[in-house]
């Protein structure tokens, strides 16, 4: 059973979002996590970078797969998660405490559109 | 199968050699610009020392000389012999490619007679051999997407729809070609959903990419549809020739509507492939693209010769009556196989395939995964079918027994899969701990990812 931290919100893509005043930091599940298996490189994206949420701004790669990390909200990089350059393990051993990228959101009503824990348990069924 | 693990190197003893060389004629030249510092770090071995190295590294590898080889997407068929006499007959291995153009008229021969044939059997009108392999030919093809928009002055279309079956090659070389990815999404009955299509079409729109049947083995029904609307909106369509065993001799690309299309002929047309190579990808095009295909009438660089030989050849050889009977025993034999173990295996969608198709893991899987499924195989002499694509789905275990099996083979290959299927219910360590006779067991595939070592140190 994967683990959800209750006080985040979650993309149907299966990012996580943890909102600090205008700025979103941005992550992948622990369902993400155990689907792509070990990680071995994390694409990021540079900070000032300017996504659209739904644009894919990097990706995951593991021994088995690729995944794309989606864009949950709109925004400037402010700040990407440069340990994991050395250490993509981090995102399997807690997915939650090693973040990706923080946002600093320009249309915060985006995230009225993600999910929350409970919202996001009932996806993953 | 017998262990050998030694490296050249290790086998090496200083002063050892194993041929000798008359002294050069006036004297060995000193220093100048070329001249090294100090001797290259060769292995110093003798011929006995090079033969036996080389015969039993080659007893540890498996292929389709080996066994069954049920790769999927990778068209493992058994490489005709014929072949390698005509690729090794001297007339051809002795050119070179600076030589006179009146001495190469056969050669030339050659590629006009390849060129005829695959045309026919594409409906394409001429064909570009340059490209070396299947994702050098889809890169070649999509340059010719682009200058063909941008020979004609259109130079808003800036993205490429691709299914989400698609090969991963796909979206990449239209990335590498500047295009902008649109993923069009398929229908539960995994083929490309048009009426998601519909609104991704438009005047910003090069062309589509796709490859049927598709990567689940199904035919793209509406492909006539797909043709229509995407010319309609100015866009071109692209076939990646990935899956184009089953068509052989049945049905054309170019009938569909396809503008532009890549071979592999490595796989379709029966050459030693797997390792990295040598391929032979090469792009055909309609009467729309010809104008902006470059061939070379007179350059001697055309790629990899001696695989398009052997692809003559082996066209030569069946003809047209019994290259069709290529594409359909390749469909029936990867049904008989599908449906012979979808009491066992998870079959996501049930559809008659043509040349390969998809489960989804084991039906009961007990805590094993794909991945012990096609360790396991490897303890029973087969090679493992591919695992992990499509990414449709999570267990994929994608089967392709092409149409060079019998069905003793066959047959041996189904009664391995359902022991394994029952030893997970019974037995499930089995698996796990599979492969136990492999000289290799499992790899540590997540240290070599994040700490790969590249080159031999002493």
């Amino acid at each position: 059973m994967s683990k959800i931290v209750d006080g985040l919100l979650y993309s149907e893509s299966h990012e996580w979002v943890k909102v600090d005043g205008n700025v979103a930091i941005v992550g992948i599940s622990d369902y993400a996590q155990s689907e792509l298996g070990d990680i071995t490189y994390v694409d990021m994206p540079e900070p000032d970078d300017e996504f659209k949420a739904g644009d894919d701004f990097g990706a995951v790669e593991s021994v088995k797969t690729s995944g794309e990390i989606i864009a949950p909200v709109s925004g400037k990089v402010v700040a990407c998660n440069t340990e994991l350059a050395e250490h993509p393990e981090l995102i399997n051993e807690d997915a939650y405490s090693a973040w990706i990228v923080k946002i600093e959101m320009s249309d915060r009503s985006e995230l009225d559109s993600l999910l929350n824990a409970s919202a996001y348990a009932k996806l993953l069924g | 199968m017998k262990y050998y693990d030694k490296l050249i190197f290790e086998l090496s003893r200083p002063g050892r050699t194993g041929f000798s060389l008359p002294a050069a004629e006036g004297g060995m030249p000193v220093g100048g610009k070329l001249w090294r510092g100090s001797a290259p770090e060769l292995p110093e071995v003798s011929e006995p020392d090079v033969v036996r190295h080389y015969t039993n590294l080659s007893q540890m590898n498996f292929g389709v000389d080996t066994g069954f080889y049920p790769l999927g997407s990778c068209t493992m068929k058994y490489n005709p012999k014929l072949n390698e006499e005509i690729a090794a007959m001297p007339g051809f291995t002795g050119q070179h490619p600076l030589q006179p153009k009146e001495s190469t008229e056969g050669s030339r021969a050659v590629f006009e007679e390849l060129d005829k044939a695959l045309a026919a059997i594409t409906g394409m009108k001429r064909f570009t051999f340059r490209p070396c392999a299947g994702a050098h030919g889809e890169l070649t093809g999509l340059m010719l997407m682009k200058e063909y928009h941008l020979g004609r002055g259109d130079l808003a279309r800036t993205k490429v729809i691709v299914p989400d079956s698609a090969h991963g090659t796909n979206p990449a070389s239209a990335a590498c070609c500047g295009y902008e990815i649109v993923v069009v999404k398929s229908k539960a009955d995994g083929l490309v959903d048009v009426e998601d299509l519909k609104p991704l079409l438009g005047p910003d729109i090069a062309g589509i990419m796709m490859t049927n049947p598709n990567t689940l083995g199904l035919f793209e029904k509406d492909i006539k549809e797909i043709a229509e609307l995407v010319h309609g909106c100015g866009g071109l369509l692209y076939y990646d020739g990935a899956n184009m065993n089953p068509l052989l001799g049945v049905a054309r690309p170019g009938d569909m509507g396809f503008d532009i299309l890549h071979l592999n002929l490595h796989k379709t047309f029966s050459t030693p492939h797997g390792g990295g190579g040598p391929g032979s990808g090469p792009v055909g095009v309609s009467e729309r693209v010809l104008p902006y295909l470059d061939i070379p009438h007179v350059s001697g660089f055309h790629g990899n010769f001696t695989v398009m030989l052997r692809a003559l050849a082996y066209i030569l050889m069946l003809g047209r009556e019994n290259i069709r009977m290529a594409g359909r025993l390749a469909t029936l034999n990867a049904n008989y196989v599908k449906e012979s173990l979808k009491d066992c295996y998870r079959l996501p969608i049930p559809s008659v395939c043509k040349h390969e198709f998809v489960f989804d893991g084991l039906l009961e899987p007990n805590g094993t995964t794909t991945l012990d499924v096609a360790k396991r195989l490897l303890d029973y002499g087969f090679h493992a079918p591919t695992i992990y694509f499509p990414l449709l789905f999570h267990q994929a275990i994608m089967i392709e027994p092409t149409e060079t099996e019998s069905p003793e083979t066959l047959d041996a290959f189904i009664e391995v899969m359902r022991k394994i299927a029952e030893e997970a219910r019974t037995d499930p360590g089995l698996l796990h701990s599979a492969p136990r006779t492999a000289p290799v067991g499992r790899p540590d595939e997540t240290r070599a990812a994040r700490q790969p070592i590249l080159k031999y140190e002493a």
